[in-house]
C-alpha cells in the first residue's frame, strides 16, 4: 500500500485582532491508497479545517502535507490550482453545482481548469459519469430543477471527472434526509470499492458508520484513530453484490 | 511550439466558455444589463452622430468655399447703416463699388482676373410668360471663375460687351419657365422694355451661402454684357414700392477677383482693402471676403469641435465605465460562491481574472455596437426629420472610422474599468468564497 495523503505536525492558526484561534494543533495523520476515512468531533474540533488543508484550499501555519510524494505545503498558488485540478476530487455539503450550467457542463468544468480541450471524447466521459450516478436522462437540466440528492449525484460524478487520487467530502450528507444520504453513501462506498480513497468530514454515526477508518478529532488535535471492522465487512458483502456496477465504475474511471 | 500552440487553444476554450456564460447571464438579467450599458450606448451613440453632423457641414463648407474659389478675393457693396437725413433730400440712395475701383484693382499685378457684376431683380418677359428674375451685368470672366456649365448655346464673350450687343444668357430657371417646350437659344426676351436675343442656356446651378450666411438662388439669374447694362438702364436702378419711388444707384454689386498664386492671396487682399479704405473715405459701404480666410475658419471651427466632441466622449464613455465597473463589482460579489467553486475544481486567478475581463468585454461591447447602430441610424433618420419638419439641409458625412473608433473605444474602456471588479474576484479566498452565500 502507498500514502497517498500524508501529514507532519500540521498546524493551523488564524490571528484575529485579539487571539489566535489554534484550529489544527501539530496534526499528523497517513492515508494509504484506497482507503475511506470517516473525520468526526464536536462543532469547532478543526475537521473543516483539516479537510481544506488536505483539499490544497489553504497552506498550513506550520508543518509538512506530502500528496502523491509531493511536498504541497510551501507551494504557490498557482501550483495548488494545478494540484487541485490534478489529484482532488470535492464534494460539498450544500452541493455547490454551478446554476448556470447543465448537468454535463458542471461535470465538465473540473477538466476544463485542468488543462485538457472540451471535446467529444470529454463529452462522451462527462455523459457516462453522469449515466453511472444515475443521471442519464437529465443531461440538459440545470442544478435548480433537480433533487438535493439528484444535485449531490451531480456532484459526485464532477468530483470523479479529473480521476483525482483522494475524494474529499465535507458532510456530503448534511442536507439530505437518511434515506437519500444512505443512496449517496452506496455509492460513495462502490467509488471506494473501485479503488477510490475517501475522505469524508462527518458528525453522523450512521454516516461515519460507512467508512472503514474513523478518525475523532478534538480541539484540533486527533482524540482517536481506529478501523471500523463493521464497514470492511459490509464492504466485501456489497463487493461481491454489486460486482458489475464496479467493473462498470472502474471502466468509467479510468 | 507545440506546448505553445496546446496552451493557446485552452485559452481559447475557456475564452469561449467564459464568453458563452457571459451572454447568457446577459441575457438572463436583461434589464439589468440593459441599464448597465446604457451609458456606453449613449457615449458610442452620441460621438457617432455628432461625428458625422461635424463632419458633414465642415465638408459642405468647404465645398462652399472652394466653389467660391480659394484664390479669389471677393468684393461686395454693401448698403451703409440707414442715414435719414440723407435719404430725405434725394431719392435715390447711391453707394458701393465704382467703375473706378474696378479699373484699378485691374492695375494690380498680382491679379490675373477680374469680374466685374451688377444685378438687380427685374421682370422678364417672353412673348407670352413671364418670370421674375435678376439681370446679372458681367463680363466673359464670370464663367471660369464661378464654373458654371451650359447646356446650349455659349456664354458672353469679351467683343458682346465691346459692341454694346443686347445678348443674354438665361439660368436654367428662368428658360424653363419661359420656353418650357422649346429650346430657348435664338429666341428673344424683353426686360425693361428692351429685346434681348438668347445666346445660352446654364445648366442647373447648386445654390452657395453667401458671405451673410443667405445662399442664393442663381437660377433665376440672367447674364447681359456689362456694358449693355449700363447703356440700357443707366447707373440709377428705380424699383417701386407701395406708391413711393425708390432707388438706388450701385454702379458694381461685386467684383470678383482672382490672384495669380495662392500665398498672395492675403497680401492682395490687404492691399485692396487699403485702396478702398482711401478711395470711399470712412464710407463703409463695401466689404472684402476672402474665401482662403474662410477655409481657415472652417478649419478651426473643426478642431473646436472635435476637441469638444472628444471632451464629450471621454465624460460619456468615462460615465458609461463607471456604469460597468459599478455592476460587475456586484456581480462578483453575487458571484463570490461561484469564485470559490472554480477556485476549489482548479481554477487559477489568471482564469477567474479572465472570465470577469471577458463579462465585461462582452457588456460593452455589446453596448457599443448597439450605440453604433443607434448613431448610424440617427445620422441616416436626423437630414429626413430636419428636411420635412423643420425644412432645413442638415448635411451628414458617415465615415467608417469614426464608427470603429468609437466601438473600439467601448471595448478599451470595458477592459479599463473591468479589470479592477476582475482583479478583486481573482484575489478572493478560496475557502471565504465557499462559505459565502
Ligand atoms: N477563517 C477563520 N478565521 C478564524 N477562525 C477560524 C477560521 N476558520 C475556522 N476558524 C476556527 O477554527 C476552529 C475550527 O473550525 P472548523 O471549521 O474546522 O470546525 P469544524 O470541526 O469543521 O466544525 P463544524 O463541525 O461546526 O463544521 C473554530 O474554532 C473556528 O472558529
Ligand atoms: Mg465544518
Amino acid at each position: 500500500m502507498t500514502a497517498v495523503v500524508r501529514i507532519e505536525k500540521l498546524t493551523k492558526e488564524y490571528r484575529l485582532e485579539s487571539v489566535t484561534v489554534r484550529a489544527l494543533r501539530s496534526v499528523s495523520l497517513t492515508v494509504e491508497q484506497g482507503e475511506f476515512v470517516a473525520l468526526m468531533g464536536p462543532s469547532g474540533s478543526g475537521k473543516s479545517t483539516l479537510l481544506n488543508q488536505l483539499g490544497c484550499l489553504d497552506r498550513p501555519t506550520n508543518g509538512r502535507y506530502i500528496l502523491a510524494n509531493e511536498d504541497v505545503s510551501r507551494i504557490d498558488d498557482d501550483r495548488l490550482s494545478e494540484i487541485r485540478s490534478k489529484y482532488l476530487g470535492f464534494i460539498f455539503q450544500s452541493y455547490n453545482l454551478l446554476p448556470q450550467y447543465t448537468v454535463v457542463e458542471n461535470i465538465e468544468v473540473p477538466l476544463l481548469y485542468q488543462g485538457c480541450r472540451l471535446n467529444e471524447k470529454t463529452r462522451l466521459r462527462c455523459v457516462q459519469l453522469a449515466q453511472l450516478v444515475g443521471l442519464g436522462d437529465r443531461l440538459d437540466h440545470r442544478p435548480m430543477q433537480l433533487s438535493g440528492g439528484q444535485q449531490q449525484r451531480v456532484a459526485i460524478a464532477r468530483s470523479l471527472v479529473n480521476d483525482p487520487h483522494v475524494i474529499l467530502a465535507d458532510e456530503p450528507t448534511g442536507n439530505l434526509d437518511s434515506r437519500t444520504s444512505d443512496e449517496i453513501m452506496q455509492m460513495l462506498m462502490k467509488l471506494n470499492d473501485a479503488g477510490k480513497t475517501i475522505i469524508m468530514v462527518t458528525h453522523e454515526n450512521d454516516i461515519a458508520a460507512w467508512a472503514k477508518r474513523i478518525i475523532r478529532m478534538r480541539d484540533g488535535q486527533i482524540e482517536s484513530d481506529e478501523q471500523n471492522v463493521r464497514a470492511e465487512i459490509r464492504h466485501e458483502m456489497s463487493g461481491a453484490f454489486s460486482a458489475s456496477l464496479s467493473s462498470l465504475l472502474a471502466e468509467a474511471i479510468r | 511550439m507545440r506546448t505553445n500552440l496546446n496552451q493557446f487553444f485552452l485559452l481559447w476554450d475557456k475564452s469561449r466558455r467564459s464568453f458563452v456564460l457571459a451572454v447568457r447571464s446577459l441575457w438572463l438579467h436583461k434589464l439589468r444589463s440593459a441599464l448597465s450599458v446604457l451609458g456606453i450606448v449613449i457615449g458610442t451613440g452620441a460621438v457617432i452622430t455628432l461625428m458625422a453632423f461635424g463632419e458633414g457641414s465642415m465638408q459642405d463648407a468647404l465645398e462652399d468655399i472652394k466653389r467660391q474659389g480659394a484664390t479669389n478675393i471677393i468684393v461686395q457693396s454693401v448698403k451703409p447703416p440707414d442715414d435719414s437725413s440723407n435719404q430725405r433730400r434725394t431719392m435715390t440712395l447711391a453707394y458701393g463699388l465704382t467703375h473706378a475701383d474696378y479699373a484699378k484693382f485691374k492695375q494690380l499685378d498680382t491679379i490675373v482676373g477680374s469680374v466685374p457684376m451688377r444685378m438687380f431683380k427685374q421682370e422678364i418677359r417672353s412673348l407670352h410668360r413671364m418670370h421674375n428674375g435678376r439681370v446679372v451685368g458681367t463680363t466673359a470672366g464670370y464663367r471660369n471663375v464661378n464654373k458654371i456649365e451650359l447646356v446650349d448655346g455659349r456664354f458672353l464673350n469679351d467683343s458682346d460687351d465691346d459692341n454694346i450687343e443686347n445678348y443674354v444668357v438665361l439660368g436654367a430657371d428662368v428658360a424653363e419657365a419661359l420656353f418650357p417646350f422649346q429650346s430657348a437659344t435664338g429666341e428673344t426676351i424683353m426686360v425693361n422694355g428692351h429685346d434681348f436675343k438668347i445666346i445660352g442656356v446654364l445648366k442647373e446651378r447648386t445654390p452657395l451661402s453667401n458671405a451673410g450666411g443667405i445662399s442664393e438662388d442663381y437660377n433665376s439669374d440672367i447674364y447681359v454684357p456689362i456694358n449693355t447694362c449700363r447703356a440700357r438702364w443707366g447707373v440709377a436702378v428705380y424699383i417701386r414700392s407701395s406708391g413711393s419711388r425708390s432707388g438706388e444707384q450701385v454702379e458694381l454689386h461685386q467684383i470678383t477677383l482672382t490672384i495669380s498664386d495662392i500665398d498672395k492671396v492675403r497680401d492682395a487682399g490687404a492691399v485692396i482693402k487699403d485702396n478702398l479704405e482711401r478711395d470711399h473715405g470712412y464710407k463703409k459701404d463695401w466689404i472684402v471676403v476672402i474665401p482662403l480666410d474662410r477655409i481657415e475658419e472652417a478649419k478651426r471651427a473643426k478642431d473646436r469641435y472635435m476637441m469638444l466632441l472628444f471632451i464629450i466622449a471621454a465624460i460619456s464613455l468615462g460615465v458609461g465605465g463607471i456604469g460597468i465597473m459599478n455592476i460587475m463589482l456586484a456581480t462578483v460579489t453575487e458571484r463570490t460562491r461561484e469564485i470559490g467553486i472554480r477556485r476549489a475544481l482548479g481554477a487559477k486567478r489568471a482564469d477567474i481574472t479572465l472570465q470577469f475581463l471577458i463579462e465585461a468585454i462582452v457588456q460593452t461591447t455589446v453596448g457599443g455596437v448597439i450605440g453604433a447602430l443607434i448613431g448610424v441610424g440617427l445620422v441616416f433618420i436626423a437630414p429626413i426629420v430636419s428636411e420635412f419638419v423643420f425644412h432645413k439641409n442638415l448635411p451628414a458625412q458617415l465615415n467608417a472610422q469614426p464608427v470603429i473608433m468609437a466601438m473600439s473605444f467601448a471595448v478599451i474602456v470595458g477592459v479599463t474599468f473591468g479589470l479592477y471588479p476582475a482583479y478583486r474576484a481573482s484575489r478572493l479566498d478560496p475557502i471565504e468564497a465557499l462559505r459565502h452565500d
